[in-house]
């Protein structure tokens, strides 16, 4: 049975999105508590209601493809800050690029062990692999090593959401104080929640967070088939 | 805008056809390196992009919601896995936070007492 049965589903499904994350938004820029970001909220909401008018999750991604399909362009959208951003730096840039490089495979190796030790199966290890980047490329790289888009969709947010309330706690911690090593830090950990956590401390450290995103994104997406193959066998 | 949409879609259908080829990187990321270098070269120009761009960053989150949805699917995996999956995502984001905050805040400090006379931090 579908609900209403009057309403194509596709149509149906892309406005109900909308309509949510757009209510959901202003929430999150008023409480700031990043456990109510708004993909957190809308998604939670849109899996009680796909439950209560007894719609499955297929009949709901006939609509949800068609803005999916969006990440696709969005990602070489990147390109755009990849270059301004390499611009402003050109100094730093193969510091960064080599600092970023072990820390990807770092994240990849300790994403993968801890669960690995614990008996966790291989489909949800694979999907953990590249939790740390931006969601879009998360997903092509979960799909290349045979992990699962929507688990990897779920612990690509979670990651952001726990990098941008615990990651500002560990840097001062560890003296991490320098706008640009503490903005690639929350960029390279925690995507795009994580940069919108440095923009508020400061321009400088929004602009490395962007540039973590990029130099992370590509550097996981390389790098992940490899230790995945070697690590899982 | 619809300009700046076309470009980016060229992009992604030329990193797609090389990652068809055979080559491990997904197709939107070889977009993403190919329009960097483009703008790089000045094959293409910033104002011809950036307004689809931002249109498309400044939004990305919502692109994300499908996909979250499909949690609905793994409520059991997820259940049955839970210790496992906060530790990895704990340990992972800790991990990459220090390896690329340390490295970096060793090296700006450096380079700022080097170039301290230039007034240039970067």
């Amino acid at each position: 049975m579908t609900f209403p049965p009057v309403i194509p589903q596709p149509v149906l499904w892309v406005a109900v999105s909308l309509l949510l994350y757009v209510l959901a938004k202003p929430l999150y820029q008023r409480v700031r508590f990043p456990l109510l970001h708004p993909v957190m909220v809308t998604g939670a909401l849109l899996i009680l209601i796909l439950r209560l008018t007894d719609t499955d999750y297929q009949t709901y991604m006939e609509g949800g493809r068609l803005i999916s399909f969006f990440l696709g362009p969005s990602v070489v959208a990147l390109g755009v800050p990849l270059y301004v951003r390499l611009q402003e730096m050109k100094r730093s840039a193969p510091m960064m690029l080599s600092v970023v490089f072990f820390g990807s495979a770092v994240g990849i190796v300790a994403a993968v062990v801890p669960p690995l030790m614990m008996g966790a199966p291989d489909v949800v290890v694979r999907a953990l692999a590249p939790k740390s980047v931006t969601t879009p490329i998360a997903i092509a790289v979960a799909e290349g090593i045979g992990g699962d888009a929507p688990l990897t969709a779920v612990f690509v947010v979670l990651t952001g959401i726990y990098g941008a309330v615990v990651g500002p706690v560990i840097l001062r911690l560890f003296g991490v104080t320098h706008p640009i090593a503490f903005g690639l830090a929350m960029g390279s950990a925690a995507h795009g929640i994580g940069t919108a956590r440095s923009l508020e401390e400061g321009q400088l450290q929004g602009a490395a967070a962007g540039l973590g995103i990029c130099l992370c994104g590509i550097l996981t997406a390389i790098l992940t088939p490899f230790l995945v193959n070697f690590l899982l066998g | 805008m619809f300009g700046g949409i076309g470009i980016l879609m060229l992009f992604l259908l030329i990193g797609e056809a090389i990652s068809g080829l055979g080559l491990a990187l997904p197709g939107n990321v070889i977009g993403m390196l190919l329009l960097t270098a483009a703008l790089s070269l000045r094959i293409v120009r910033l104002e011809q992009v950036q307004g689809a761009t931002n249109t498309l960053l400044d939004n990305l989150a919502f692109l994300f919601v499908p996909p979250s949805v499909g949690v609905m699917v793994y409520f059991n995996l997820l259940g049955e896995n839970w210790p496992a999956i906060v530790v990895s995502l704990a340990v992972g984001a800790t991990a990459v936070m220090l390896a690329v905050g340390l490295p970096t805040q060793w090296w700006m400090r450096r380079m700022e007492r080097k170039h301290a006379d230039e007034g240039d931090p970067l």
